[in-house]
């Protein structure tokens, strides 16, 4: 934040300064850039006033309610607490009695669409694997939202809001977009309203294996870092060219897509999620957001996060982690079961990831693996607050935060009414709202999306 | 850590518990056959072997005995296909892995040198509780991987249980792909390798080369020959395929090669057709949770699989199929708990508890003919028994104690050591790197 304060207070002395000085052609003022020109286009689908009775509710943000009620419509929570909170008129009543309530799940690293099923050739778009800087490329436009994954995904996984990114082979590989879990004809149909764009950015194998494959830099970690320097020595002098554009007017400097995204991360308005493995790349990574004056909003797989726990706590990092993915490549062969408690243990942001299109199915599951591995460990995180992994700070990673993430009223009514404990292998969702509209229902066949590319196809519309 | 570990497994090895006599009581008892759990039942194990299990069983008097209440006992997970043991780091770690195989030979390699008993994969397998596997070479530039062995689990050099069980070969569309680009290339590459099996056959000694072979031969000598016991149906033959027309070609070859001993493996839209495989008897390790159209032959793919061709009567296990199958065995167990989780989905088909850990368990054992030796706590079975800390088939529960023969194994693995360095973070007076 200072070096925008600092340059604000520099402009107004500039502005100063000029006042008395001999009238030149006023410069024509500056035009601002359209930041949304791929706007979203969601509208919530309509829903019913719906109250949720004797459940067991976890709010999201560490919260239980053992004889839980649930109330929303128009889209938003309009009240949660024990059973003294009464039922409006009119409202349909579940009753809830041996079931579950939780905000919906919130994947923080999905590639649905853009590495969609099936996986041919034909769909894989989520690599623009050309160089190693491709800040300008975005992941909404090659996510196809015909992919059948989303709706395993809502229908198995209880997944009501997804951040799609870009994949690692670059050390930029683009900007994200989160998504409500809504069929749409178009992306933008199901781009969430007012998130902000996340930008993917990669350290360790991927990209140094990827380029330095093909004899280009990089071909290490420190040609990764030194090439990622180089690249935000670009943004900064971009950044200073736009400043001065938008404070002084003249004539509009020429735009660059990849620079352009570089300087929305400097401005604060493009959240980093950077894909990173090692304790210590983690540790570069975060003094390169001091050098250039950025925030990492998430490390993303984050497997030795458990390493660093009190340095990420201390910088605000969250890290999206598996429950026990280990050694399927070299920077991950210190994976170990008790990351995502240590990380939560330390008071840093903990969230479970999926990075995939199954795993994305049982988030739940993976978090029950993750939360009894802690206890064994003697760390006792309850239920409840272990659901934040799944909600709340995702929504934070996501900054919309404000928005979903947590049943608290006013808030988006994405709602999952589990048929069981949701941290057992023998519970689903029943049935799942999003924005209040429900978009599941486990006993009735027609709340179940289908995709177009399954239509007339052998299982359509089995319940999969 | 290697010191430590290396000792920890030496001090296993040298202690003479194979022949201890081990009751594990109290507990709750599942054998892994099919049947429900049982309460307060009792495991009884002498000479590495199992000798009884449920209630009512007499505990001699010189047997170490292990109180289970509160627990859950299961015969050890059995690995229904994996690459397990052949690679340490799958990606980008040179000389660690051994799943690739493109040399100049296929069916006649043997996977059995490629498995390295210290493997950090084997130490995690272990911990959670997979006690046996069934380990697949991968295929290279041929459709015929080679051959598979049963492996157990245990902290010692002699890993291998069963070499050279059965020939893995591929006739979906990695088998269309390696064949030059159709299933119907990989077909005749088939019939012709067996061909070629057939000629050798014949011969007193397949692999002397006094004999000569016909001249329009497109397998080596060792691979043609390796393949003669699966022609005389002397070893199993385990055959990748998705599609459901896939599937229906592979059973057709049992009326071209009547001796053939087949399996299905993957088999994503086996549903679809599965009164057809039961009544070929054949058969199937499937991928127990896999419902996306991933690829053009699984199309179908559905949870419900696996339940449904139980309920027509074929006899169904669980394998990692082209899912981390090198090192993520424990998820098995939790896959099998989401099968159980379908019966409380109308339109789904799942299993019941007993038949989901049996599909982790006495099924892949059955499917290669090693019912009577593992997978189940039937009197007679080689003594590999977990003693859970809860429900199995939750993947919150942990393996307490895993006995492998009747011995009881070390579960420590990198893993765990790792997670008591780092378990408390403030600085100390020496670096991490002491904390040993």
């Amino acid at each position: 934040m200072m070096p925008r304060w600092g340059a604000l207070a520099a402009a107004v002395l500039t502005l100063g300064g000029c006042a008395g000085m001999e009238a030149k052609p006023k410069p024509a003022p500056p035009i601002h850039v359209n930041e949304d020109p791929y706007p979203s286009t969601y509208q919530r689908y309509p829903g019913v006033l719906t109250v949720i009775r004797h459940a067991t509710v976890f709010d999201g943000d560490g919260h239980r309610y053992n004889d839980g009620t649930v109330v929303f419509g128009d889209g938003s929570i309009i009240a949660i607490g024990g059973p003294e909170v009464p039922s409006p008129a009119g409202a349909l009543e579940i009753d809830g009695t041996g079931k579950w309530v939780t905000p919906g799940i919130i994947d923080v690293h999905s590639h649905l669409g853009d590495y969609p099923s099936p996986g041919t050739e034909g769909n894989s778009d989520g690599n623009e694997a050309t160089s190693p800087a491709r800040p300008e490329v975005w992941a909404e436009h090659s996510v196809w939202p015909q992919d059948p994954g989303f709706s395993r995904a809502l229908i198995n996984g209880g997944v009501t809001t997804l951040q799609i990114l870009p994949g690692s082979a670059n050390l930029f590989g683009g900007r994200s977009v989160v998504l409500k879990n809504v069929p749409a004809r178009t992306t933008q149909g199901m781009k969430f309203p007012g998130a902000p764009y996340g930008l993917k950015m990669a350290c360790g194998e991927n990209p140094k294996r990827v380029y330095g494959s093909k004899g280009n830099m990089p071909a290490t970690r420190m040609g990764n870092i030194a090439l990622t320097r180089a690249t935000w020595i670009k943004a900064q002098a971009y950044k200073r060219k736009w400043d001065k554009y938008y404070r002084n007017g003249g004539d509009m400097p020429e735009r660059d897509l990849a620079m352009e995204t570089l300087m929305g991360v400097l401005n604060g308005k493009i959240l980093v999620h950077n894909h990173c493995y090692r304790a210590d790349e983690m540790a570069i990574m975060i003094d390169m957001s001091h050098e250039f004056g950025y925030k990492i909003s998430a490390f993303h797989h984050a497997v030795e996060s458990y390493k660093i726990a009190d340095l990420l706590a201390r910088e605000g990092i969250c890290s999206a982690m598996w429950a026990d993915w280990y050694g399927f490549k070299m920077e991950s062969y210190d994976g170990i079961k008790e990351n995502i408690p240590f990380v939560h243990n330390s008071g840093a942001c903990a969230i479970v990831h999926s990075d995939d299109p199954n795993g994305i199915q049982r988030l739940n599951q993976e978090a029950a693996k993750a939360l009894a591995d802690g206890r064994r460990a003697g760390i006792n995180i309850p239920d409840e607050v272990a659901w934040e992994w799944l909600s709340r700070n995702p929504a934070k990673a996501l900054g919309i935060l404000d928005k979903t993430g947590t049943l608290a009223p006013g808030k988006m009514a994405d709602v999952v009414l589990w048929n069981g404990d949701p941290f057992s292998d023998y519970s689903r969702p029943q049935m799942v709202w999003i924005d209040g509209a429900l978009m599941y229902d486990m006993n009735d066949p027609k709340r179940r999306p289908v995709s177009d590319f399954e239509l007339g196809q052998p299982g359509e519309a089995d319940t999969k | 850590m290697i010191g430590r570990v290396l000792a920890a497994l030496l001090a296993v090895v040298a202690a003479p518990a194979a022949a201890e006599t081990i009751a594990i009581t109290n507990g709750i008892v599942a054998k892994g056959d099919g049947s429900e759990p049982i309460q307060g039942g009792t495991v009884l194990i002498r000479n590495g072997r199992i000798v009884a299990a449920g209630t009512g069983v007499r505990i001699p008097a010189e047997a170490q005995v292990i109180d289970a209440t509160g627990k859950w006992v299961t015969p050890g997970i059995v690995g229904g296909f994996s690459r397990l043991g052949l690679s340490e780091v799958d990606l980008s770690a040179d000389g660690s892995d051994d799943t690739s195989a493109n040399g100049p030979f296929s069916a006649a390699i043997d996977v059995v040198p490629s498995i390295n008993p210290l493997a950090s994969t084997i130490a995690v397998s272990r911990a959670d509780g997979v006690t046996r596997a069934l380990v697949a070479p991968q295929t290279g530039k041929s459709i015929f991987a080679g051959q598979g062995a049963v492996i157990d689990t245990g902290a010692d050099m002699d890993p291998i249980t069963r070499p050279r069980l059965f020939q893995f070969v591929e006739l979906g569309e990695g088998g269309a792909a390696t064949a030059g680009g159709s299933r119907s290339s990989a077909h005749v590459l088939f019939r012709n390798a067996l061909r070629e099996a057939a000629e050798l056959a014949g011969f007193a000694r397949p692999i002397a080369v006094r004999r000569q072979r016909s001249e329009d031969v497109l397998l080596t000598r060792f691979d043609a020959a390796a393949l003669v016991p699966v022609l005389q149906g002397r070893q199993y033959l385990f055959v990748h395929v998705e599609r459901a027309s896939d599937i229906l070609q592979v059973l057709a070859l049992k009326r071209e090669f009547p001796s053939l001993k087949l399996v299905l493996v993957g088999a994503s839209e086996g549903w679809t057709v599965a009164d057809r495989i039961a009544r070929a008897g054949v058969p199937v390790i499937a991928s127990a949770v896999n419902d996306l159209p991933a690829s053009f032959e699984q199309l179908a793919a559905t949870q419900s699989n696996v339940g449904r061709m139980r309920a027509a009567g074929v006899n169904v296990a669980i394998g990692l199929i082209d899912d981390n199958d090198t090192r993520y065995l424990f998820e098995q167990r939790q896959y099998a708990g989401n099968l159980v989780a379908l019966t409380r989905i109308p339109g789904a088909t799942g299993v019941s508890w007993g038949e989901a850990l049996a599909m982790i368990t006495s099924r892949p054992a059955q499917a290669i003919g090693m019912g009577g030796e593992i997978g189940s706590l039937a009197p007679g079975r080689r003594a590999d028994v977990v003693i859970w800390s809860g429900d199995p088939l939750e993947g919150s529960s942990a393996a307490e104690a895993v006995f492998i023969d009747g011995v009881r194994q070390p579960l420590e693995t990198h893993q765990t050591r790792l997670r008591d360095r780092y378990r408390y973070l403030p600085r100390r007076d020496l670096p991490e790197a002491y904390r040993h």
